[in-house]
């Protein structure tokens, strides 16, 4: 099961090694393969001593599962970034607009550029946002965005995750794992620093503080708990930034005042960024039965007595149904051309759509609207007959819960795997902070998958991580021939 | 600090220290079984432990005999009894990573990996054979726990909870100790050979059987061994020593509190005076058991009154 077409290789194209690689070459060559085996075990220590572990409970085995860290960096020039971030701060701004056109005058609905029923019906839509303007009118606060490049000059945006995106501690700890284990290496290279993000990120929140906030602005991170998988990040990301984590029972309202519970009495909380969906965030307003959120939230969010980061209802903007009209948001609320590329898809509740998409599975990739983590998915050129003719079934019964775009070729990066190093396809998840003005710090969660040939990145499906490096210079493109690496 | 991590922090320190004593506890009653004679001397010095462990009830209902095996078997292993040296790890392993950021990296990388290590214990670890080697292990673990957060703690609230949670679970094993063996101190069983192993034993339960003799250049003697276990400051284990750390430990929160007190702060107060001020002569007269059971009653509503006052504000 191997690429139709060959991938773009970030470090070696055509017998020569890319200039932004022409260290990272120089050093797998030098390198005996037992030394980088051995420094992949530390790397893997060093996570497991730290705990920075996400959390599978109920499926048996150590529930505290570590992600694999692959030690070979993946690499970006300056200018490459550049090009990049310039695309996601113009994609984070229209996705901001678009969410605060749909929660008021929805005159991008009105104007025919996105089918009003789209996202009316959505559930992502919280009609309790209608007609509220959060403060600094931020939704997106936290956005990751997920990349993938097929070609030096393109990137194309898989997906936006403007809810609660996870796996910036793994940016962060994945950096701090290089910089032990390889000082010289780094030193070689002239690195972005990325260390500065927490500090970022509370500048982000304390920039967005309710109206009624006096004085400094209290922030906290909103946790489901030990259990969720997440939950290394979010003491990770609270200890960094110096805040409190709390769980929904830490926290009180009081005459539309959120508090939080202390040794030394009741303490007022002015931001709170929550890692808990919308539905469990006030048990008056969503689900009744959540024990995870703090009931009289969303009356004291109203009141204008406690931000929330992101904003409920920011899910619309995300939603895998609207993704194709991102492309549409950016011209229509900036008036300019998207600068990252939509992957095309199709979206099956549309005829003409689902019939090309039933006649093309064993080309595509099918997913789940609703669906996340790489679960129920069909990647059409690695699938068997049958997997396809159960597809076929399941978007004929909900077509609307499908849609399909084309199976790309992910760019590879060389990956110290059982027998070597081979390439491995990989994504990036850049973070985009929105607060006063839109902040991008360098670099991302490169995520590679890292069975042969699989497309598919997702932790939960076999995928692991490498830390990212954006150079603050640009090599010269393309260097010098491998000299035996790759 | 938010109330849930203070309540973390002291559930911590309380854990790491039954663990520890649990081990001390089964080292005493091991080496007690291999030197007394017959069945039911043997069987006592398991129900003895059973009993000063506070695990007893709990153990009469699984039904089993006091035998080494089955009691061995529920204060080192059993997930069911919550006291279980197992028990105890996978709790201060839960409550510490409950609050990660409020805890050194070395005190948890000392939770983490002994939690670590405890999940690749197997029914051979507690085989008489291996036995010793996973309780000294045990007590290791805990006085490193210990060390790592009396080195590396900033003197804040966080240190302060988690001593105080060590403190009050020290003061209870060590008063449950005594009360155990009381019958043996009050000179009913005589003064022979066996009564002598008895006195040794308490001693080996606290670690205090080399300080008595530092502190009373005498042979053992009950009265000496109550005063040591209860009234000297200098022993680290003593139930006084412990209520001046809690009664400081308390001080110093309300102080950082700009002076908010409660019935806790009262309580402490008052059961370190009694100690302070207290004569072993008039202690032994009124009955040692009847001291000793009102110090356990007390130091039970105490950590109530932490509890409340602080841990579920």
């Amino acid at each position: 099961m191997t690429q139709t077409t060959p991938a773009f290789d970030e470090m070696t194209t055509d017998g020569l090694v890319r200039g932004p690689y022409a260290e990272i070459a120089r050093w797998l060559a030098a390198t005996p393969r037992e030394a980088l085996e051995r420094r992949r075990h530390e790397a893997e220590l060093l996570f497991r001593r730290v705990g920075i572990t996400f959390a599978v409970y109920g499926e048996g085995g150590d529930p505290e599962r570590l992600i694999p860290f692959d030690i070979i960096p993946r690499i970006l020039a300056h200018a490459e970034w550049e090009e990049l971030s310039r695309g996601l701060a113009q994609r984070v701004k229209a996705l901001n607009l678009f969410l605060l056109d749909v929660y008021g005058a929805q005159e991008i609905l009105r104007a025919g550029r996105i089918p009003a029923a789209l996202v009316r019906g959505n559930e992502a839509f919280r009609p309790e946002m209608k007609g509220f303007v959060p403060p600094g009118g931020v939704y997106t606060h936290i956005a990751g965005i997920d990349v993938v490049r097929t070609a030096p000059h393109e990137f194309w945006v898989l997906e936006d995750n403007c809810r609660t995106p996870s796996g910036v501690s793994y940016m962060l700890e994945g950096r701090e794992a290089m910089l032990r284990l390889f000082p010289d290496l780094c030193a070689r290279h002239r690195i972005a620093p990325v260390g500065h993000y927490p500090e970022e990120l509370l500048e982000a929140l304390k920039s967005v503080a309710p109206p009624n906030c006096r004085g400094l602005p209290r922030v906290a991170i909103l946790t489901p708990g030990s259990y969720n998988s997440a939950y290394y990040e979010h003491c990770f990301l609270a200890d960094e930034m110096g805040v409190e984590v709390v769980e929904g029972p830490d926290l009180f309202v009081e005459n539309d005042v959120v508090h939080m519970r202390t040794t030394t009495g009741p303490q007022r909380v002015d931001v709170i960024y929550r890692r808990i969906d919308d539905d469990y965030l006030d048990p008056r307003v969503f689900k009744p039965e959540s024990v995870l959120g703090v009931a009289g939230l969303m009356a004291a969010y109203k009141a204008g007595n406690v931000t929330l980061a992101n904003a409920p209802g920011a899910g619309i903007a995300d939603d895998k149904a609207i993704y194709p009209y991102v492309p549409e948001m950016v011209r229509f609320y900036l008036g300019e051309e998207p600068l990252l590329a939509n992957v095309p898809t199709w979206l099956c509740e549309r005829d003409e759509d689902r019939a090309h998409v039933l006649g093309h599975l064993d080309e595509l990739v099918v997913k789940l609207t609703k669906g996340s983590g790489g679960y129920g998915m069909l990647v059409g050129p690695h699938s068997t007959a049958e997997q396809r003719a159960e597809f076929a079934a399941r978007i004929r019964a909900k077509p609307a819960d499908y849609i399909a775009q084309p199976t790309l070729a992910l760019s590879t990066v060389p990956t110290l795997v059982e027998k070597g190093i081979a390439p491995r396809h990989v994504d990036l998840r850049p973070f985009v902070l929105f607060g006063k003005e839109v902040r991008i710090v360098p670099g991302g969660l490169t995520r590679v998958a890292l069975r042969e040939g699989s497309l598919v990145v997702n932790s939960s499906q076999g995928g692991g991580t490498k830390d990212t490096w954006v150079l603050e210079d640009d090599p010269a493109d393309i260097a010098k021939p491998t000299g035996g690496a790759g | 600090m938010l109330s849930r991590t203070a309540d973390s922090l002291y559930w911590l320190g309380r854990y790491i220290e039954r663990a520890g004593n649990n081990a001390r506890g089964l080292q005493v009653a091991l080496r007690m079984a291999s030197l007394t004679r017959g069945v039911d001397q043997r069987d006592g010095a398991w129900r003895a432990l059973l009993v000063a462990s506070g695990c007893e009830p709990g153990f009469r209902a699984t039904g089993a005999a006091p035998t080494q095996e089955a009691v061995v078997r529920h204060l080192a292993a059993d997930p069911a009894n919550p006291s279980s040296i197992l028990a105890c790890i996978e709790a201060a392993r839960r409550n510490a990573r409950a609050v990660r950021t409020a805890l050194t990296v070395d005190m948890w990388e000392a939770v983490n990996e002994t939690w670590g290590e405890a999940r690749r214990t197997t029914e051979a670890t507690f085989a008489p054979d291996n036995l010793p080697a996973f309780l000294d292990w045990v007590k290791s673990r805990t006085i490193l726990f210990n060390g790592a957060y009396a080195d590396t703690m900033l003197r804040d609230e966080a240190w302060r909870f988690v001593r105080l949670g060590t403190m009050i679970e020290r003061a209870d094993n060590t008063a449950r100790v005594l009360d155990v063996h009381h019958h043996a101190l009050a000179g009913a069983e005589g003064q022979g050979a066996v009564a002598y192993v008895q006195w040794q034993a308490i001693l080996r339960s606290v670690s205090a059987l080399r300080a008595y003799h530092w502190v009373y250049h005498a042979r053992l003697e009950p009265q000496r061994i109550a005063e040591l276990l209860l009234l000297r400051p200098e022993l680290p284990r003593s139930v006084i020593a412990c209520y001046a750390r809690i009664e400081e430990t308390l001080e110093d929160i309300a102080v950082a509190h700009g002076g908010r007190r409660g019935e806790c702060h009262r309580l402490a107060g008052e059961m370190h005076a009694r100690l302070r001020f207290g004569r072993i002569e008039d202690i032994m007269a009124g009955g040692l058991h009847a001291f000793l059971t009102v110090t356990i009653d007390r130091n039970i509503e105490l950590g109530r009154q932490i509890q409340d006052f602080y841990l579920q504000a």
